[in-house]
């Protein structure tokens, strides 16, 4: 009999706890606080979702463009909700220019809403000059107020301060008109005090607002983060040239890191950051960029807000950069996730979002688990009528193994659907075949005159061979339609891996632990197979 | 209990029955393809969604049941609807989504449909903006570049497992093993072509799924044919083929049953959504079965009769790796 190291019944016992765990959360109660969280979902033919109908807006985009656009964000939004490719979205185009999700049992349409809105646009920009920063502010200043009756909101504060001035307060200077009173100045940047930032926010992003205002340049805020939070210190807005330098598709490779704690430059020290590789391209843009503009600030612009401004000190030849900010770990992360996928053609907006029920009606979903029932049974009857106790002991593992496609299934955010489910129901069927590979190699070697232990060790020997070779063919075909296949496709190759890898743990390893133990006593010269 | 305990079947004796017999299923099948085409589902193509509002006016009508506009709709041709509540079912709005692209054709019949089955919930109403809220054209989910890539992947992965194969075994071996791997998936989809049924996503996914048992079920054999080489050196080729297919046999065929068995499960006992699939699947492994046994390794054999590489394949097959 052969000794076993400590390693396999620990293997043994972390598949088993592994599953047990990560599939926990499905018996234990709502209301109990569990630590496991996340649950294999089912998917929308089965239980229904969220529906969100997004708008592309294609309006500031060539005709020609418009189609491709939409296209492209369907493409994009495809990547950020399912990155595995077995989250089971239904992700279409409706019209022209709208594009409908439907989301499997998603509780919080307003999250996935902006998961699915995030944008992640990423721009170079050089900071205006001050004087040319301090002409802008006047021209806005000037506009605004011949057109104030178009503001509504800042009419009424002008009518507030009238009537304050009015009562002896100093707080519009002459000459100056309302929105000139919301900026104040720092040591080198105008900024809007932290009370006021809700009106400039909105005024920024008002439609009439962007229309009215002087092309070439733009009003970006920096980033709010927590401890200007906390400290309620004016925020810096930024005067930029409208003209990106640089743009999020001249970034090849974004990633998040963590600065050493002995670095000299105090925004990285100790704190995550995105660090940047530019494409060749984008290397050279960046390269002329900064010989061309020493002195002066390059912003750098997310999501229209300003992370960083840092002067240029010399011509930056390598084609790296990298965003500092406060961010926390986690939104680093994810930023770096944002930018590594392309940022959205066009922008969207969000049209409503509601529920909808399962597109299959009880009886289909019930007819479906019933046959999967009755194929199941048939297989373990079969194996234990036709290998006896080592069928047994393949029905045994062949439960595990089914718990371990579905637990893997919720780690990767996987949903259950009814194809989904017919699919696992096959792969119960094939993957006994690693077991009949076993048993058939066992009883060749039993009919060769071997005693029950050395058939068992020949017929696990070879057979283990056979089953390598087959399975990591069709693994390796499974890691190929995972790197190159897109949408349901990923899906397949990474249950179709799973389900490989979880049959051969349970054929090889699992299964040959339990029949050492319990089918080879000295002595015995039989064997039930 | 021992199936083919001690099969001898001349397999290989009486390979070019099934060489002529998988040669006409693919002739017939590519022709199939050709003329007829395949009926691509929504899922590739895309349609028309409908969001219409069942409330009745008369108060004493029950509300609609879901289950029973499913059938309607259904019954009037629609056999792929997806058919979902939209928002609180208690607002009674349903948004259908069908196959087609002529948007006022398929609105003149969902309208046909609900006036004639499903009078008590519109009348009194306004067909045209009070039942029918909304009619929008709807792209496909999956898509063709989808289709497109999903063929391109599949093509990069047989170019892999020729890799692995000829490392492992040998250049031929891999090779035919990937030919035979497109004869299963050539005749499937020719099967789906002459019936004229619906290719949808899951369809793909059965056939995916095809690609990976017919390979495996093919290697199992390519090893049994690697040891044999060695154990039985004095036998010639074609002897040591048909032996390893033989003694292979059982397995394969209580490993195809299985499969088969939750298969046929699926299609008798599974309902109308996963019929298809469970079709696609039941003849795959029939398919792929064949091809393992009868043409694969045959496939291999007969290349070698032509090419005399024979010696050489060997070699390289046998040499401890």
């Amino acid at each position: 009999m052969r000794k076993y190291s400590w390693l396999t019944p620990v293997s043994i016992l972390i598949f088993v706890l592994g599953t047990l765990i990560f599939l926990s959360p499905l018996f234990v109660p709502e209301d109990v606080n569990w630590p496991i969280k996340q649950k294999l979902k089912l998917g929308l033919d089965l239980r229904g979702g969220t529906q969100i109908v997004l708008t592309v807006v294609t309006k500031d985009l060539p005709e020609a463009d418009k189609a491709a656009a939409v296209e492209n964000n369907i493409r994009i939004i495809r990547n950020r909700i399912d990155q595995f490719g077995i989250a089971e979205p239904t992700i279409q185009k409706m019209g022209e220019s709208d594009i409908l999700v439907q989301l499997p049992g998603v509780k919080d349409p307003i999250a996935a809403e902006n998961l699915i809105m995030k944008s992640a646009v990423l721009e170079f920009k050089l900071v205006a000059e001050p004087e040319i920063a301090e002409k802008f502010i006047n021209q806005i200043d000037a506009i605004i107020q011949e057109n104030l009756y178009k503001f509504p909101v800042l009419a009424k504060l002008a009518e507030e301060d009238k009537a304050l001035a009015k009562a002896g307060a100093d707080t519009v200077k002459a000459g100056e008109g309302i929105f000139k009173s919301l900026i104040t100045t720092t040591e080198r940047d105008f900024a809007v005090r932290y009370e006021d930032l809700d009106i400039v926010r909105s005024l920024l992003q008002d439609s009439t607002f962007v229309n009215l205002k002087p092309k070439g340049y733009d009003l970006v805020l920096e980033s709010v983060d927590e401890k200007k939070k906390a400290s309620r210190e004016p925020v810096v807005l930024y005067v930029l040239e409208s003209t990106p330098q640089l743009k999020g598709t001249d970034v090849d490779r974004a990633s998040m890191e963590i600065g050493p704690s002995d670095s000299p430059n105090p925004q990285i020290a100790n704190k995550p950051y995105i660090s940047l590789t530019f494409t060749r391209t984008g290397a050279r843009k960046f390269a002329n960029c900064t010989g061309d503009n020493i002195g002066r600030r390059l912003a750098i612009v997310l999501d229209n807000t300003v992370y960083s401004a840092p002067v240029i000190q010399d011509r930056i030849p390598d084609g790296k950069a990298m965003i500092t900010g406060q961010f926390t770990e986690q939104e680093a992360k994810s930023l770096a996730i944002l930018l590594n996928n392309e940022s959205l053609s066009a922008p969207i907006e969000p049209k409503y979002s509601t529920q909808v029920s399962a597109t299959l009606g009880e009886d289909s979903i019930k007819s479906g688990f019933r046959a999967g029932l009755i194929g199941i049974l048939a297989v373990i009857i079969f194996m234990a009528l036709y290998y006896k106790g080592a069928g047994l002991i393949a029905d045994f593992v062949l439960i595990f193994n089914v718990g371990f496609i579905l637990a893997a299934m919720t780690i990767f955010g996987g949903t259950l659907t009814m194809p989904g489910i017919a699919g696992i129901i096959l792969t119960i069927g094939m993957s006994v075949d690693a077991n009949v590979l076993i048993f058939e190699r066992i009883r060749e070697e039993l009919d060769a005159g071997r005693t029950p232990s050395a058939a068992l060790n020949a017929g696990f020997k070879r057979a283990t061979v056979t089953i390598m070779d087959s399975n990591l063919t069709t693994l390796i075909a499974a890691i190929v339609l995972y790197q190159f296949g897109t949408g349901p496709v990923k899906g397949f190759a990474v249950t179709l891996s799973i389900g490989i890898v979880g049959s051969m743990f349970c054929a090889i390893v699992f299964a040959r632990y339990i029949m050492e133990k319990t089918m080879i006593k000295p002595g015995k010269t039989t064997m039930s197979i | 209990m021992r199936l083919f305990q001690n099969a001898n079947y001349p397999f290989v004796e009486k390979r070019y029955i099934f060489f002529v017999i998988s040669a006409v299923l693919i002739v017939a099948s590519i022709l199939g393809i050709i003329i007829k085409g395949i009926n691509w589902s929504t899922d590739f193509t895309g349609g028309v969604s409908i969001v219409i509002n069942m409330q009745p006016k008369d108060k004493q009508v029950p509300p609609l049941e879901i289950e029973h506009l499913r059938e309607v709709i259904n019954d009037a041709g629609f056999k792929e609807a997806e058919i979902q509540f939209i928002g609180d079912p208690s607002n009674a709005t349903f948004q259908i989504k069908v196959g087609g692209e002529d948007v006022n054709k398929i609105r003149d019949q969902i309208t046909e449909v609900l006036t004639t089955k499903l009078p008590e919930y519109v009348q009194g109403r306004d067909l045209q903006t009070d039942v029918i809220r909304q009619v929008d054209v709807v792209g496909a989910k999956a898509g063709m570049e989808m289709r497109n890539n999903a063929i391109m992947a599949v093509l990069i992965s047989m170019v892999f497992m020729i890799i692995y194969i000829w490392v492992r075994y040998e250049f031929t071996f891999g090779l035919m093993g990937i030919v035979a791997l497109f004869h299963d998936v050539i005749i499937l989809v020719g099967v789906f072509a002459f019936t004229q049924k619906e290719f949808t996503m899951t369809i793909l996914a059965a056939i995916l799924t095809l690609v990976g048992y017919s390979i495996n079920d093919t290697i199992v054999i390519y090893d049994r044919i690697r040891e044999d080489l060695k154990i039985y050196r004095k036998d010639s080729v074609p002897i040591i083929f048909n032996r390893a297919i033989n003694k292979t046999l059982g397995r394969t065929v209580i490993t195809g049953s299985t499969t088969f068995a939750t298969a046929i499960a699926l299609y008798f006992f599974g309902g109308p959504v996963i019929h298809d699939f469970a079709l696609a699947m039941s003849l795959g492994i029939i398919i792929g079965t064949y091809s393992s046994i009868f043409i694969a390794s045959n496939l291999v054999l007969e290349t070698f009769v032509h090419t005399r590489t024979e010696k050489q394949a060997i070699k390289h097959l046998t040499k401890k790796k």
